[in-house]
């Protein structure tokens, strides 16, 4: 491998990708070329580096100048002046990651990465993901390598237990205990499955940790198949993720050719080989009884539990399943012992998450933080708090199956059990924020949109309860709720909540009853009094033209689609609030903000 | 099929070209490239640093280039940057001269004396 002055990282995560980064990384290897400096300077694609709001983001080293959104005519820029001459283009640099003399502070000193603690997330925006050597360098299939020639199974598994870890797919069960039931499980064949299919709206750090990192996670199920027995394994990742697929393919080809994957491994007896199976996006299929039905090639539906997968899995045999997050933390247990692990998080919750923020936040993007990390720490001092100064009304945590977390909890530490204490869930860990401008009323309702589509209609309390629920929902919003339907929405909730076959519907009332839990009163008044503090259920709403502020444009009633609103010169306009539809064109036009929404 | 040992070397050969982008301890080497270390010859000495570093796999070594350091006469001009020590300058400096800088100050912590800023003012 040549030596470079200078690398020049650009990320390719799918947020970064999407705005163009591809097309910055070309740019940038054909001004390189022009200035005749290609031999100096190597341009690398990484996966994210988490502060996807304000990408494409490209970093130099050795000076660790952090270029954000970076636009096709910076590169010149960049290459010119940074690059060529050595002067950094402090204009385009992130504006948080300079101090007040303009001088570049260290990535780990910008507010954004002070409290984060990159574990699962290590070399993602670090590496070239689809160079095995950038991260045989970091460290990487060490663990491996120690695992085969120096700890037994039970050593393993030892390890395990002691760090206290614990699953990151959302429910939280303890790792060491599954890769033991698998390991003591009865089968002359076994298998290790990896669960990637991300399906919660909103969270995307599996994604990323395949994308940015992908071989952490064949090294760690290459681990998991030596611990349990198995010679297989399964990859199960939704079809939706092309990019992450792309580098999965390129890195477990990669580990093949240099025998970390296939026959005797590493000149050992042990054998393992990994495969890819596409998921079609199905959220169902996220529940590990159906994955395993989807991985066998049947239809995605659940099953009772027990059996479980660690006695009876894929094709009937013992099958240990975990989630990305999960995989990507085991290598660096291996590597930096159990006690390590244990000293970060919280007395039940050890290491750290990682969050995908977004909704109304300032800094859209991952963060991997230590469990008991407050909510306050990552949306204010991590996240950069609310957009336009708006005021904090709720987070909500676990997609469409958790809860929604009020003001009055922000300083709970986040842990597995602090966020079902208040009603809501880890999750895989998205996080999304609102504001006073959300209704609460609507929110529930938009998750149980989901869960209502999504929900495979195997059992009748998940098909039929949650679209009874859902009926339940839109009559409020629409404004013909009555006394009683609250108490009738959390008694359905409860019942299909204890009813429901599998975790989809035995989660799925969670965002409506944690809702009705801390925003009673909102919901009151939607049913009450017709009324929709937010102004987003547009059945509540009127749109009213203020009479001092009207100046008789007359524009307001032309781009009316519905004829509702009349009235001649020097008159003030009114609109028809029978006929009006409130598409809101009126108010948008309006050059005087004389109509509001009530 | 990789053996540990390999592995090993793969890492160590890789570490080198990516510890990069990891915060640095170690020695600093910079090179003055304005215009007129430019056009004194600074880019052939930039890639004999790169090369010579690469050869004796020394670790944890930046080398980076910097503008006019303000002597243009004595172009192409260096600074050495160990930790915890003065800053060294060398002056004119040819590939040779690089060869003999790595082995002597880099490798050995031993400054060269002719080379430097000093001897080169005595000189005139």
């Amino acid at each position: 491998m040549e030596l470079y002055r200078s690398h020049v990282l650009v990320c390719g995560g799918t947020g970064c990708h999407s705005s163009g980064s591809a097309d910055l990384i070309e740019h940038f290897n054909r001004d390189l070329k022009k200035y005749g400096i290609e031999k100096e300077v190597k341009v690398v694609q990484t996966g994210c580096f988490g502060l996807c709001e304000v990408g494409p983001v490209v970093i130099v080293y050795p000076e660790g100048a952090f270029y954000s959104r970076v636009k096709d005519e910076d590169v010149t820029e960049i290459v010119s002046e940074h690059l060529v001459k050595g002067r950094i283009v402090k204009h385009l640099l992130y504006h948080d990651s300079v101090d007040g003399d303009h001088e570049i502070k260290s990535l780990d000193e910008v507010p954004f990465y002070q409290k984060q603690m990159r574990v699962a997330l290590r070399n993602c925006g670090v590496i070239n993901p689809e160079n095995i050597d950038e991260y045989i360098a970091f460290d990487g299939y060490m663990a491996l390598g120690k695992v085969l020639t120096e700890m037994t199974p039970e050593d393993v598994i030892d390890i395990l237990k002691e760090s206290g870890l614990r699953g990151r797919g959302g429910a939280g069960f303890p790792a060491g205990l599954k890769w033991e039931f698998t390991y003591k499980a009865q089968g002359d064949k076994k298998f290790v499955a990896c669960n990637a299919d991300e399906g919660d709206p909103g969270a995307f750090m599996d994604r990323s940790i395949l994308e940015g990192d992908p071989h952490s996670v064949i090294e760690a199920m290459t681990i998991a198949g030596y611990t349990v027995g198995a010679d297989q394994g399964y990859i199960y990742v939704r079809a939706e993720y092309p990019i992450a697929v792309e580098r999965l393919t390129k890195a477990i080809a990669q580990a093949r050719e240099y025998g970390l994957l296939g026959k005797n491994i590493l000149g050992t007896d042990f054998s393992f080989d990994l495969e890819l199976r596409l998921g079609a996006g199905a959220f169902v299929c996220g529940e590990e009884t159906a994955l395993m039905a989807s991985i066998e090639g049947d239809r995605g539906e659940p099953r009772p539990r027990p059996p479980f997968p660690a006695v009876k899995g894929l094709f009937g045999k013992p099958t240990l399943l975990n989630n990305v997050e999960t995989y990507a933390n085991i290598p660096q247990i291996i590597l930096k012992g159990p006690k390590w692990f244990q000293g970060i998080g919280t007395e039940r919750s050890k290491g750290t998450k990682v969050f995908a923020l977004g909704g109304k936040i300032n800094n859209t993007g991952l963060v991997e933080v230590p469990m008991g990390t407050t909510l306050r720490e990552i949306i204010y001092e991590i996240g950069g708090g609310i957009p336009e100064g708006k005021t904090f009304k709720a987070a909500q945590t676990g997609g469409p199956s958790g809860g929604c977390i009020p003001a009055e909890h922000l300083d709970t530490p986040i842990d597995y059990d602090s966020l079902t204490a208040i009603g809501s869930m880890m999750g895989s860990g998205g996080l999304i924020v609102m504001d006073e401008d959300n209704c609460m009323v609507d929110i529930a309702r938009f998750f149980l949109e989901f869960t209502v589509d999504e929900s495979c209609g195997k059992c009748p309390p998940c098909r039929i309860g949650t679209k009874r629920m859902l009926d339940l929902l839109n009559k409020i919003a629409e404004g013909k709720g009555e006394e009683g339907d609250l108490e009738k929405l959390e008694e359905l909730g409860e019942g299909i909540k204890i009813a429901s076959l599998c975790g989809l519907g035995q989660s799925a009332p969670n965002p409506v009853l944690s809702t009705i839990k801390y925003f009673r009163e909102e919901y009151e008044e939607h049913i009450r009094d017709k009324k929709c503090r937010a102004g987003v259920c547009q059945a509540l709403l009127q749109y009213i033209i203020i009479e001092d502020k009207c100046r008789s444009c007359g524009l307001c009633a032309r781009v009316c689609p519905v004829n509702a609103i009349s009235g001649q010169k020097k008159q003030p306009y009114v609109i028809d609030q029978d006929s009006c539809i409130k598409c809101g064109a009126c108010m948008e036009r309006c050059p005087f903000d004389a109509i509001v929404k009530r | 099929m990789k053996t540990l040992k390999e592995l090993e070397e793969i890492r160590q050969r890789t570490l080198e070209s990516v510890n990069l982008r990891k915060d640095r301890t170690g020695a600093r080497v910079v090179v003055g490239m304005a215009t007129c270390g430019i056009a004194a010859g600074a880019r052939p000495i930039l890639m004999a640093f790169l090369e010579e570093i690469k050869n004796r796999s020394l670790k944890d070594i930046t080398v980076t280039q910097t503008g006019c350091i303000g002597v243009c006469r004595l172009e192409p001009m260096v600074e050495v940057y160990l930790p915890g020590k003065d800053k060294v300058t060398y002056v004119k400096m040819t590939p040779e001269k690089v060869k003999r800088v790595v082995a002597e100050h880099l490798v050995n912590n031993q400054v060269v004396q002719e080379f430097t800023i000093g001897a080169a003012e005595k000189n005139d």
